[in-house]
């Protein structure tokens, strides 16, 4: 099959899961080309990533995931050994840009032209060595040597500058935010992340697959359920399982539930960066109560390790199930009279409105996806039926209706969160009464030389892993990504008209992750 | 000036210096309870205090004298402000030393100094605080100038001691002016005291802060002044609210009945007046920076319709 009259030749893969076609593109300008009709049917850069196959195929290859109407065509270029370069994506899709140079610092392969800056690399290893490169070998003690970074300076005047971070004030992630202002006026924000960077990637090569998801769960630690899914699926598909439906629909309640928990945080973070503390210990004792109940049924907090390949790790039975749908009753009962405060607390939607606003062109532009991108109006989640798209199982029978608000303020992104709260408390409920008897895990024998994607809704966008494996069967190169990767610049777009004291409170209506895109 | 007054007017400076502390831990501690959580002790302020005075300080590159000398300037501004707001007696030997109008001034003389050494350091979140402070503080001063002309219109007078007499022991009358000029002054006072919905004292978000700005750099001993100022100043805040608002139970001359009867007066009053601020915080979110002009200019306005209602309407012919 093919997209938009393009040349590369896609086919669709194997399994139950999202909607993937893998293509291979024979050249550079035959992805440059694919690239543009992608943007030009309003489709988005989901994913870029490089691997070594130097011991296979005698080179590099490059991997690009575009979003399109019917799901994600992933697109392949295979590069030379030596001098391997690509054309610069960043022009038709910004969102390459980051990706790009992330590439370049892991795998050596660079575009060739554009943004040559280093992403990920802040001098802890020397820019001829590339830690996800077969020969690479231990790497070891590099000395640190930090270098200037060249931050776009902005001139005139009164113009100034305020470094943030990495360390902040708060015990929160690390990341540096160089805000160009006059006075309290915000006129540009440039981020460095990259402090979080702990070589998730590298760890991948040579684990097994269950030691894989051990690790693909501890990628960021909020959306635990959500790569260990993506990866998951990703791995099933790679080795022609699929997993019974009992544990879908497991997998799908764990990934609710931890959807819930981080809305509820977010929405009290946002009233305490008000400085409405009320609502801060509102939601918190509401959060608290709900990853107890998690402790209780799954053994952990967060539902780590519980979604595994091939299943689950565990069952719940009818009395958890029974406790779940209680839970859901009590949290849905004070979520609502929590928002009925918010919506009424004028000091407070006078900080919400028209603050760190975006609109749904420049959330395609960005290739945006989630929450964000939701509250500019765009229906676009990958649980859900809209045009061209069918969701993959469990999704498509418990009829997600995703929720959207055409502000793109930070009022419209706590009004997502909400309505994601109110269903997914619907879909809970429905799935605790509805689950089939059926196993919760198979087998996954190793296929050998197999490759997948994933795809899955995570509770701040589109979460994918990609996985290949090698001749033995083992991870010869996985790469999550977060749907951080995409948020985080339109952030830099969102504070533009707004002022300094306001970024805390935009940042927060984002919450996007460090760990999950420094990797 | 008797030996009993001078005896009466240190006792009121160290009473100053110990209950501060104690109202600000009071107020973080019915603003704890409010918000359902769980309170640090009463004594917290005491602790930290006692905790950042053994510490050493660290001192910033490149930091001036002014950056050493201006903690103890603004202690010594709020312990003197202290000392001439009529806490206990309005006939104590330094209540005449200064009027409202050079309180004021002595409120202004610390802000200048913090924000200044706010911007000595050179880094940006010290200036960042230091201009918004100031922005707070020219916007807010007029306003409490316009409460201070209205009570010293009634009283005749500028000296706060002589306000407060006046004010406290005439026959019983409510002056719609005071009404007015009451609300100003609670508007002016959570301004400068930063707290919500001007300022958040309790933020980690370095780039909201205003008052917290100013100070990250300090540590040790320099912060410990600066915070136990903070206490003194809601302190004195306290007091002046009270002083011109309800006056009653303060002391007149230095009978050591009256005065023995202010102690617990003035406790009582600033407990209530500590939860209700506690109260205010905790259903307000912090407003836009650049709403907090049109939140001082509501005070000015009501400062100055206090005013007009004086003049207009309780002046007699």
């Amino acid at each position: 099959m093919r997209f938009f009259g393009e040349p590369i030749e896609f086919e669709k893969q194997a399994g139950i899961g999202s909607p993937v076609w893998r293509g291979r593109a024979d050249g550079g300008e035959a992805l440059q080309s694919f690239a543009v009709a992608v943007h030009r049917a309003d489709g988005r850069l989901a994913a870029l990533w490089g691997g070594d196959e130097r011991l296979r195929s005698g080179g590099f290859r490059l991997h690009c995931v575009f979003g399109v109407d019917a799901g994600h065509a992933w697109v392949s270029l295979d590069l030379p050994a030596e001098n391997p370069v690509y054309p610069d994506l960043a022009g038709i899709f910004s969102a390459a840009n980051r990706m790009q140079r992330a590439t370049r610092d892991l795998v050596g392969i660079a575009t060739d032209s554009g943004d040559q800056r280093p992403w990920l690399r802040h001098g802890a290893w020397p820019a001829d060595w590339h830690p996800l490169r077969h020969d690479a070998g231990e790497g070891g003690n590099f000395p640190n040597a930090p270098s200037d970074y060249a931050f776009v300076q902005v001139g005139g005047e009164g113009a100034h500058e305020i470094p943030v971070g990495p360390i902040h004030a708060g015990i929160i992630e690390p990341g540096h935010f160089r805000f160009s202002v006059i006075g309290e006026r915000l006129l540009r924000l440039e981020q460095r992340l990259g402090y979080q960077h702990k070589g998730v990637e590298r760890l991948f090569i040579g684990k097994n697959i269950a030691e894989g998801a051990r690790l693909a769960g501890r990628v960021s630690g909020d959306s635990t359920c959500a790569y260990a899914w993506a990866y998951a699926a990703a791995v099933e598909s790679a080795c022609g399982v699929s997993p019974p439906p009992r544990a879908l629909l497991l997998r799908a309640l764990m990934l609710e539930r931890e959807r819930v928990a981080n809305h509820l945080g977010d929405l009290g973070a946002l009233g305490n960066d008000a400085a409405l503390a009320f609502g801060f210990s509102q939601f918190m004792r509401l959060k608290e109560d709900w990853l107890r109940l998690n402790g209780a049924l799954f053994g952990h907090r967060f539902m780590m390790d519980r979604i595994v390949p091939g299943g689950t790790a565990l069952d719940l039975e009818a009395p958890a199930l029974s406790a779940i749908v209680e839970q859901c009753d009590i949290v849905g009962r004070e979520v609502k009279q929590l928002k009925k405060i918010y919506d009424e607390h004028a000091g407070l939607q006078d900080r919400f409105l028209t603050t760190g606003a975006i609109d749904a062109d420049l959330a395609r532009e960005l290739s945006l996806t989630g929450v964000a991108a939701r509250a500019t109006g765009m229906i676009l989640d990958a649980r859900a039926h809209r045009q061209g798209y069918t969701p993959p199982p469990p999704w498509a029978m418990l009829g997600v209706r995703p929720a959207t608000d055409e502000r793109g303020d930070v009022a419209a992104r706590a009004a997502v969160r909400f309505a994601e709260i109110f269903e997914s408390l619907r879909l809970l409920r429905e799935i605790a009464v509805g689950l089939p008897d059926s196993a919760v895990c198979i087998e996954v024998p190793p296929l050998p030389g197999g490759c997948g994607l994933g795809v899955i809704e995570g509770w701040r966008g589109e979460v994918l892993a990609g996985v290949a494996l090698d001749g033995e069967g083992r991870l010869a190169r996985v790469h999550p990504h977060d749907p951080s990767w995409q948020a985080w610049p339109a952030l830099e777009h969102a504070v533009m008209r707004d002022i300094v004291p306001d970024f805390p409170l935009i940042n927060k209506s984002f919450n996007l992750s460090y760990s999950g895109a420094d990797l | 000036m008797s030996f009993s007054g001078l005896l009466w007017q240190l006792f009121a400076i160290v009473l100053a210096l110990a209950l501060a502390p104690l109202l600000t831990g009071w107020v973080n501690q019915c603003r704890a309870w409010m918000q359902n959580r769980s309170a640090p002790p009463l004594l917290q302020p005491y602790y930290m205090l006692h905790k950042l005075f053994l510490k050493d300080v660290v001192l910033a590159h490149g930091a001036s004298h002014l950056f050493r000398f201006a903690p103890f300037v603004v202690f010594g501004c709020m312990v003197l402000a202290c000392a001439i707001i009529p806490t206990l007696s309005t006939d104590l030997p330094l209540a005449p030393a200064a009027d409202t109008i050079a309180l004021v001034g002595v409120f202004g003389l610390a802000r200048i100094f913090i924000s200044l050494a706010a911007m000595d350091i050179g880094t940006s979140f010290g200036s960042l605080g230091g201009r918004r402070e100031m922005l707070v503080g020219f916007l807010a001063e007029p306003a409490l100038l316009m409460v201070i002309f209205t009570t010293a219109m009634i009283s005749q007078s500028t000296s706060v001691a002589t306000i407060v007499e006046t004010l406290a022991h005439r026959d019983f009358i409510i002056y719609p002016s005071m009404a007015f000029a009451g609300i100003a002054f609670t508007f002016v006072s959570f301004a400068e005291n930063a707290r919500v919905p001007v300022d958040n004292p309790a933020t980690h978000l370095e780039l909201t802060m205003i008052h917290e700005a100013m100070i990250l750099e300090y540590s040790g001993r320099h912060l410990a002044l600066i915070e136990w100022a903070a206490g003194l100043k809601l302190y004195a805040y306290s007091c002046l609210g009270l002083a011109l608002f309800f006056p009653w139970g303060i002391a007149e001359g230095d009978s050591m009945f009256g005065l023995l009867l202010a102690i617990p007066v003035l406790v009582a009053k600033l407990a209530i007046g500590g939860a209700l601020l506690a109260g205010i915080e905790s259903v307000n979110a912090k407003v836009r920076i650049f709403r907090a002009p049109e939140f001082l200019g509501t005070a000015f306005l009501f400062a100055v319709l206090g005013l007009l209602v004086r003049l207009l309407l309780e002046t007699r012919v």
